[in-house]
C-alpha cells in the first residue's frame, strides 16, 4: 500500500459522565490509502460516528480524545491543530456529509449563496468564480446549473443530497466522511448518487470514509472495510474478504442478519 | 383483487380493499395517494406491500386501518361493506385489525409500565378476562413474544431496547385477540442485528394464531423473506403483484425491475459496468410508472402486472 492518506492510531474516545464514563472508541487503528473508500460497520451506538467526528475534530464534551491517540492526515495530525489551522483543515482537506445532509441546507438561502458561503470562508474567491465553481459541480452530480438561483425546498430530497456532495467537493478535498449518507433515501437513489460518488473518485481522486450498518452496500462500494463492535475494530480486510471469508463471529452474525434476494425464506 | 386479477386463492379473505382511491388536497395541487388499490389479505398469509416513500404504502395501510376514508372504493370485512357496518361491527373491526407502528420509541406511553401497555387492550378488548387472570393473561402475552414477564412487566419504555419495545408492540396487539395484524415498517427503526428476530416472531404468530398480515417495507428482501404474497407500489398505484418469488425471480414492470436492480447486493460491485443503473434510465421510468397504469396482463398463473 503507497503512504496512507488518513491514518487513525489507536484511538480512544471516552464520554465523560457524572459518576462513570463510557468508552465510544476503544483503541482503534485503521489506515485510508489515497483514493481509497473505506467502510466502517456497526450498529448504533458502535463508536463508528464518533470516530466520524473525530476526524473533523467536530466532537464536543462530554467526549473526550484521550491521550496517545493520534488521527494522521498526510502525518500531520489533526489533534494538534489549532482553530486557525482546523478551519483551514476543514472542507479543504476533509469534507463531511451526515445522514440527514440535506436537510442542513439553509431553507432560505439560494443553492448558490450556499456554495459560496463555503467557497468565500475557505478561499479568496469573486462572487463570479464562485458562480462558476458552483455551475461546474453541480454538473458534476447531474443537477443542471441553471438552477442555481433555486431554494432547497424546490428539489427533491435525493437532489438535495446531490447538492450537499457538490458543496463538500467545492474545495478539492482528499478525503470525504460519509457518515450514512443516503439512509433516508430510497434504493434507487441511494444507488444513483453512489455510483456518481464511486466515479467522481476514480476521476477527483479523493478518498472516501464510508460509515453505513447496510454491509451488503458497503461491499459494493468500498474497497476496505472495518467492522465495529462495541467501541473496537473487530476486523478489518478488503471487501472481498469481508463478505466471502468473515473471521470475526460479530462480522458472520451480522451477515446472517440480512436476508438476501436470492437466500433463504421464512415460510 | 377482483376481476380478471383475483390471485387464485379459495379462502375467504378477512380484509380486502376493492379498488380504494385516496386523494389529499383538490384542484391541480392535489394529490392521489393512492389510486384504485385493490388486495385482500386472507388468514395465514402476508402480503408484503413494498415502495419507497410517497409510494402510497402507508396510506394504504391506514386506510385498511380506518384511519382514512377512502375516497373511492371499499374497504371489506369479512365480505361486508365496514361503512354499512353498525357500532358493534365496527368495535369488533378495531379490535380484529390491530397496528404495529415503525417508531418503537414513540408508540409507547413513556409514562406508564409495560404491563399498563397490555392491560389497556384486554380491558377494552376482552372483558371476559378479569381479577388474576388479567395479571397472568400479561404474563402469557410477554412470554408469547419471547420476554421474561417478572423482568419486563414492571419496566418503563425507557429500560427497553427498541427490539424489546417492538415486541411489547407486537405484544399490546395480539393482547385484542386480531385476526389482521398491519405492521408499517416494523424493522427500519431497528438495529440489524435485532430485525430479523422481529420478523422471525411475527411471522411465527401469523402462522400460530392464523394471522392475516400486511408488512408494508421499503425493503423488498425482508419482502421475500416474511411475505407469501407481494404487492410493488409506485405513485400510488400498485404496479405487479402475485406470489413474492416469481414477482422477484421473473419482474415484468419496469419498475420493479428498476428497484430489484438497486437493491443492495454484495456480488455486485458498483464497479462492474454491467451492474450499471443509469440515472436516465431511472428517470425514465419513474416518469412513465407515474402515468395511470390502467391495463391488467396475467404474466403467469398467480402474477400480475399493469401497463399504461
Amino acid at each position: 500500500m503507497t503512504a496512507p492518506l488518513l491514518s487513525v492510531k489507536n484511538l480512544t474516545i471516552d464520554y465523560i459522565g457524572e459518576t462513570n464514563d463510557f468508552r465510544a472508541v476503544d483503541n482503534v487503528s485503521f489506515d485510508v490509502a489515497p483514493g481509497e473508500v473505506f467502510g466502517l460497520a456497526g450498529e448504533s451506538g458502535c463508536g463508528k460516528s464518533t470516530i466520524a467526528f473525530a476526524i473533523s475534530r467536530l466532537h464536543k464534551p462530554p467526549a473526550l480524545i484521550r491521550k496517545h491517540s493520534a488521527i494522521l492526515l498526510d502525518g500531520r495530525n489533526v489533534l494538534d491543530l489549532d482553530q486557525k489551522d482546523l478551519a483551514d483543515f476543514r472542507w479543504r482537506e476533509v469534507a463531511m456529509v451526515f445522514q440527514s445532509a440535506m436537510n442542513s441546507l439553509n431553507p432560505v438561502l439560494r443553492i448558490e449563496q450556499q456554495f459560496y458561503d463555503v467557497l468565500r470562508t475557505h478561499k479568496r474567491i469573486t462572487r463570479a468564480q464562485a458562480r462558476d465553481r458552483t455551475a461546474e459541480m453541480l454538473r458534476l452530480v447531474d443537477i443542471s446549473p441553471d438552477r442555481m438561483r433555486d431554494y432547497p425546498h424546490q428539489f427533491s430530497g435525493g437532489m438535495r443530497q446531490r447538492i450537499v456532495i457538490a458543496i463538500c467537493l467545492a474545495l478539492d478535498p482528499r478525503l470525504i466522511v460519509m457518515d450514512e449518507p443516503t439512509t433516508a433515501l430510497d434504493v434507487v437513489v441511494q444507488r444513483e448518487i453512489l455510483q456518481r460518488i464511486n466515479e467522481l473518485r476514480r476521476k477527483l481522486g479523493f478518498a472516501v470514509l464510508f460509515i453505513t450498518h447496510d454491509l451488503g452496500l458497503m461491499v459494493q462500494f468500498c474497497d476496505r472495510i472495518g467492522i465495529m463492535l462495541g467501541g473496537k475494530l473487530v476486523e478489518q480486510g478488503t471487501a472481498d474478504a469481508i463478505y466471502r471469508t468473515p473471521e470475526h463471529d460479530y462480522t458472520k452474525k451480522l451477515w446472517a442478519s440480512f436476508p438476501s434476494l436470492h437466500g433463504g425464506v421464512l415460510r | 383483487m377482483t376481476g380478471p386479477s383475483a390471485p387464485t386463492l379459495t379462502l375467504d379473505p378477512i380484509l380486502t380493499l376493492d379498488k380504494v382511491s385516496k386523494t389529499f388536497g383538490n384542484g391541480p395541487g392535489a394529490v392521489r395517494a393512492a389510486r384504485s388499490i385493490s388486495f385482500s389479505l386472507h388468514a395465514g398469509r402476508a402480503l408484503a406491500v413494498v415502495g419507497e416513500s410517497g409510494s402510497g404504502k402507508t396510506t394504504c395501510a391506514r386506510i385498511a386501518m380506518r384511519e382514512y376514508e377512502p375516497s373511492e372504493g371499499r374497504l371489506l370485512y369479512k365480505g361486508r361493506p365496514v361503512d354499512a357496518a353498525g357500532a358493534r361491527e365496527i368495535a369488533d373491526y378495531r379490535r380484529s385489525v390491530q397496528m404495529i407502528f415503525q417508531d418503537p420509541f414513540a408508540s409507547l406511553n413513556p409514562a406508564h409500565t409495560i404491563a399498563y401497555h397490555l392491560k389497556r387492550p384486554l380491558m377494552l378488548h376482552r372483558p371476559d378476562i378479569k381479577g388474576a387472570a388479567v395479571a397472568e393473561e400479561i404474563k402469557a402475552l410477554l412470554r408469547q413474544v419471547k420476554l421474561d414477564p417478572d423482568i419486563v412487566a414492571p419496566k418503563y419504555p425507557h429500560e427497553l431496547s427498541g427490539g424489546q419495545r417492538q415486541r411489547v408492540n407486537i405484544a399490546r396487539a395480539l393482547a385484542a385477540k386480531p385476526e389482521v395484524i398491519v405492521a408499517d415498517e416494523p424493522t427500519s427503526m431497528l438495529d440489524v442485528s435485532v430485525r430479523l428476530g422481529v420478523l422471525n416472531l411475527l411471522s411465527e404468530m401469523k402462522r400460530e394464531m392464523n394471522l392475516g398480515l400486511l408488512y408494508i417495507t421499503h425493503d423488498i428482501a425482508t419482502a421475500r423473506y416474511v411475505a407469501e404474497d407481494i404487492a410493488v407500489m409506485y405513485a400510488g398505484q400498485i404496479v405487479e403483484w402475485g406470489n413474492t418469488g416469481k414477482v422477484i425471480d421473473n419482474p415484468a414492470h419496469p419498475y420493479t425491475k428498476l428497484l430489484l436492480s438497486a437493491v443492495p447486493d454484495p456480488d455486485i460491485r458498483f464497479d462492474d459496468p454491467n451492474a450499471h443503473v443509469s440515472s436516465a434510465h431511472a428517470d425514465e421510468t419513474r416518469r412513465r410508472s407515474a402515468a395511470d397504469q390502467a391495463t391488467i396482463r396475467e404474466v403467469e398463473p398467480d402474477h400480475f402486472v399493469r401497463a399504461a
